[in-house]
């Protein structure tokens, strides 16, 4: 470790430990800082530090503006160069009640000159608009880091409201920590009183100043945001140029208020990212691009049918920008009709797609086995969100897993494909719609909160690197009667992949009808003959179980590892920061992650068998566990979590430090 | 060809009721109404003269709901109460398709009632055909949404508690565009608001008394014995004075003070007042009120025909028409251009 005060953020990545983020004024060694004294002439003759990595915390009430104000701040980041990772933290009220515990909104972001996994464990710097942010975030801090409040809110009726008896910003109970008081509001208002605003307009630009400061603090490019603003406010241009004047005025204030003698760089991250062209993406956005792609990769219509739910509604929304790509977006009145106008789409030869979350899911689960039955390509995307019922809108969990692979009426099988980073739902997207073309059957694709509302660098892909796609209707008869005659049977499977033909209406000779009684193998035709349907249940079985996927690969240089860490979907990156961690400390540990839970792929088991300890982390009560152990016979350890957050670094390389040292 | 086909492609060959008929056995309990109903529309669809490849049947759960598999056009017989979502994402993808919904009272009414209304309300180019036997079938007896109160089933041997739907006023007060009503027995009246609500763009709402003789036998006999029905069934033609009886004996009419309806003896006096049916009023006022004109327990003065047909924006064609505006405005999609967004930086390897 490189600085005396150390924090478990800067112990989180291994790779972080090397040169280390050391908070001004807490064991500030230069020695161990690439830091120039005086040196850069546009920070004013202040003191420039190089750091390689930061994690910043905006924590404000929800209608204070923090996902805006985090969301510009990773814009400003990504096209400065740093690699990144977001965790944006927001309750499921629109407008909490103002100034309470349960209102704070909060957006955290993770940003380095070197690849990071996560959003950081433990954030750096803390901005806290008001008493409750501060209440609320303050346990998540290290001692030693720095803290930006707004002193304006830090009067008697706010702190009361939180259980504040005496100002923490005067009793000392933050003397650990480097406070930078600041009194936003005020001079916001200060910054805007030219534009002839009410007070109330003004202090909404708050958030504005807060980021002028912090870009200033951390050397963001501004032009951008500034242009971002000029849009978003293109109707109303004189609060455009309020916001910017509060931008500005933000940015000056750090640059010549004596507070602030310290500003920070951390150098683009070009060299941990292969070349190509990047651009910073959300996991619902990847998500929508990917569907897109698919569309114009199979040569077929998108069609979305949908009910908003969080955390899905974005995809929605996304996707029903984009018609002039053919994308037909259906907002539907219940979520049973969102998956049915798909499928009926999807009979039609479309692209059909529902998005939801988990309680939209068991409302469309007879569907998805009608879907089972028919065998029609069908993409179910469900944005996992904290369960049971309504559970936790807008937190992270990964407990539909059974759900998606058991929650239907009989024998169902439905693939499943979970991405593991918000920029991999693209390509994660793209595999599920692979899998449902192929082998005419809905697919799962698990994503969850954390990943769609998280955002990260993705190397935008050139065309030609997408997967062909295109699919062949079936046009003509399929099969010859004993007396000659050519007819089209609609369960005349395909050997290979046991798919059935695609034939769409329109096609001349091809009628047929299709439904959820159990249908003849072969004709189609209804058939209640026991023979028959073990066949065609098994059969259908046997279709997911063929779907192809690749084999699971391990990562264990050292090749000496006798635990395994296991995982699937979002956990990828706080498990690999974990395993980083862990070999770094010289510890041997294997780490493989899985993209496909359904079918899993064909060299799971043995890889499971070839370690002493398998550890298997998620945020569930071992759903994944439960799977590999009813199918290997593999005593896995499950480690899990069902906090509504994602796993933290830290802890998780904990828990592989005892796998290895039972 | 109207509107409502237009963009769907028409038969190269004359077709007959033979190429409507599947070759799947029928298997309806003999003396089923279904029966009548499938004939009419197999003998219709050769009249509609648009290509049998691009019609669609569309069924959910019940008795009725085995009708696509009679059908030799493509069909879905798909589960309970969702027929008319999944029929509204082939019709809003697909505008090259007839699309025809065929329910029952449960099915439509009760299980998938959210789905029929907003199909409704959003006019999609679907027919829907709604066969109310008043009664469960499929599931041996239970009272439907539309049966009677009091009606003794086995789940309810005290009497039903529930009031009914009427199927065709629930439709009006879902802002249907076209409403009809008409008769499994009547072929000809049926095959003449088929007729109509083929033509129809967007939504058409048939209501069809159809007979279950197994479960609720004879629940419209009043409309059916030729001696009853001339007081009770009410025929409507659009732009003819409502009467009906022997003779057109009676007529409806408006009370002024309360703007109801009721039924008059015809006189010399009263003949001006007569009602002069309007289906394509662009109120839904009086359609209401002939919706409900009938008495519920005899069913005398029941209206049958179409009580409301008006033009209204169909979705398919709203929905489509934003994918044409927004190829125009920014052009057809750029995949690249979308995925490279506008913030971006290359790294050099």
């Amino acid at each position: 470790m490189t600085s005396q005060v150390s924090s478990p953020a800067e112990q989180a990545e291994p790779a972080e430990q090397q040169a280390g983020f050391s908070p001004p004024g807490a064991g500030d060694e230069p020695s161990r800082l690439t830091g120039q004294r005086a040196g850069a002439p546009e920070s004013g003759g202040k003191e420039v530090r190089r750091l390689d990595r930061v994690i910043i915390r905006f924590a404000g009430d929800s209608g204070d503006g923090m996902q805006l104000t985090g969301d510009r701040f990773t814009s400003e980041t990504a096209s400065f160069g740093n690699d990144l990772s977001t965790l944006p933290n927001f309750p499921a009220e629109i407008r909490a009640p103002a100034g309470t515990l349960p209102g704070v909104s909060s957006f955290q972001l993770h940003f380095a000159d070197h690849d990071i996994l996560t959003p950081g464990d433990a954030p750096n710097v803390l901005v806290a608009m008001n008493p409750a942010a501060l209440k609320a975030n303050i346990a998540d801090v290290p001692r030693g880091a720095e803290i930006i409040v707004n002193t304006d809110e830090f009067t008697k009726r706010p702190m009361a409201k939180v259980g504040y008896a005496t100002s923490p910003l005067e009793d000392g109970s933050l003397d650990a920590y480097n406070v930078h008081p600041v009194p936003l509001t005020t001079l916001t208002i200060e910054a805007l009183k030219e534009f002839g605003l009410s007070r109330k307009e003004a202090e909404r630009s708050k958030n504005m100043f807060a980021l002028g400061l912090l870009s200033w603090m951390y050397h963001r490019p501004t032009e951008n945001t500034e242009k971002f603003l000029r849009k978003k406010f293109a109707k109303k241009p004189q609060i455009a140029e309020a916001n910017v004047a509060a931008f500005r005025a933000g940015w000056n204030f750090g640059e010549t208020t004596e507070d602030f003698a310290v500003s920070y760089e951390v150098a683009p991250a070009a060299s941990a990212f292969p070349a190509g062209t990047y651009r910073n993406i959300s996991g619902n956005l990847a998500l929508s691009y990917g569907l897109i792609a698919a569309s114009r990769q199979a040569d077929l219509p998108l069609y979305l049918g949908s009910y908003p739910i969080t955390p899905a509604s974005d995809i929605l929304h996304e996707l029903s920008k984009h018609k002039n790509f053919g994308v037909r977006t259906f907002q539907a009145e219940d979520e049973i009709a969102g998956i049915g106008a798909a499928l009926g789409a999807a009979f039609g030869g479309a692209l059909a797609v529902t998005t939801t979350s988990g309680p939209g899911v068991a409302l469309k689960s007879e569907t998805i086995g009608l879907a089972v039955s028919l065998e029609l390509p069908l993409l179910i995307v469900d944005i996992q969100r904290g369960g049971p019922s309504t559970g936790l809108p807008t937190k992270t969990e990964q407990a539909d897993l059974l759900q998606a692979m058991y929650g239907r009426n009989g024998e169902a099988p439905v693939p499943i494909v979970a991405p593991k980073t918000p920029a991999d739902c693209f390509e994660a997207a793209l595999d599920a719609a692979r899998i449902a073309l192929t082998y005419r059957t809905p697919v799962f694709l698990l994503s969850d909160g954390y990943l769609a509302n998280g955002s990260e660098p993705w190397r935008i892909p050139e065309q030609d690197e997408l997967p062909d796609l295109r699919v062949q209707f079936t046009t003509t008869p399929n099969h010859e009667l004993a007396d000659g005659t050519e007819v089209f049977w609609p369960y005349k499977r395909d050997p290979e992949t046991l798919a059935r033909p695609w034939a769409v209406p329109g096609t001349p000779g091809l009628e047929h009808r299709i439904g959820g009684i159990e249908k003849q193998d072969g004709t189609g035709n209804i058939s209640y003959d026991p023979a028959n349907h073990d066949f065609m249940v098994r059969t259908r079985q046997a279709k997911v179980d063929g779907v192809a996927v690749p084999d699971i690969e391990v990562d264990d240089p050292s090749g000496e590892a006798r635990t395994l860490v296991l995982g699937w979907g979002s956990t990828y990156g706080p498990i690999t920061a974990a395993v980083r961690r862990v070999r770094g400390a010289g510890s041997h540990v294997a780490q493989a992650h899985l993209r496909h839970l359904n079918p899993f792929p064909r060299n799971l088991g043995e890889v499971l068998k070839r370690y002493d300890t398998v550890v298997v982390p998620e945020m569930n009560l071992g759903q994944l566990a439960t799977l590999l152990r009813a199918r290997y016979l593999v005593d896995v350890r499950s480690h899990t979590q069902v906090s509504g957050m994602p796993f933290k670094a830290e802890q998780l390389a904990t828990v592989l430090k005892e796998a290895i040292d039972d | 060809m109207t509107e409502a086909l237009k963009l769907v492609p028409k038969a190269e060959a004359k077709q007959s009721m033979k190429d409507f008929k599947s070759d799947q056995e029928v298997r309806w309990c003999p003396g089923c109404g279904d029966y009548a109903i499938l004939a009419a529309v197999q003998g219709f669809m050769p009249e509609l003269g648009v290509a049998r490849e691009n019609i669609v049947f569309v069924s959910g759960i019940g008795c009725s709901s085995r009708f696509p598999y009679y059908m030799n056009t493509y069909g879905m017989h798909s589960i309970h109460g969702r027929a008319p979502a999944i029929a509204t994402g082939l019709a809003t993808s697909r505008r090259d398709l007839s699309v025809w919904v065929v329910t029952g009272d449960g099915d439509a009414l009760s299980i998938g009632g959210n789905h029929l209304i907003h199909a409704l309300r959003r006019n999609v180019n679907l027919k829907i055909l709604l066969f109310n036997n008043r009664i469960y079938g499929l599931t041996k007896g239970q009272y439907s949404p539309t049966s009677e109160v009091g009606k003794i089933t086995k789940s309810t041997p005290m009497g039903s508690l529930d009031a009914p739907f009427n199927p065709l006023s629930l439709a009006i007060g879902a802002e249907a565009s076209f409403v009809a009503r008409t008769i499994d027995s009547d072929r000809k009246h049926l095959t003449e608001v088929l007729r109509q609500a083929a033509d129809h763009p967007g939504t058409a709402l048939v209501e069809i008394y159809q007979n279950c003789n197994i479960f609720n036998d004879n629940a419209f006999e009043a409309l059916k014995d030729k001696e009853q029905a001339q007081e009770a069934v009410i025929r409507l033609e659009h732009g003819q004075p409502i009467r009906f009886g022997v003779d057109g004996s009676k007529g409806v009419v408006r009370d002024p003070a309360t703007g109801d309806l009721s039924v008059v003896e015809v006189t010399a006096e009263n003949e001006a007042q007569v009602l002069v049916h309007d289906a394509h009023s662009a109120s839904p006022t009086t359609a209401f009120a002939l919706s409900r004109l009938a008495d519920p327990d005899t069913l005398h003065h029941t209206p049958i025909g179409v009580l409301r047909s008006v033009e209204r924006p169909v979705y398919d064609t709203l929905m489509a028409d934003q994918l044409e505006t927004a190829v125009e405005q920014r052009g057809k999609g750029d995949l690249a251009g979308l995925l490279a967004g506008g913030d971006t930086w290359t790294v050099v390897g």
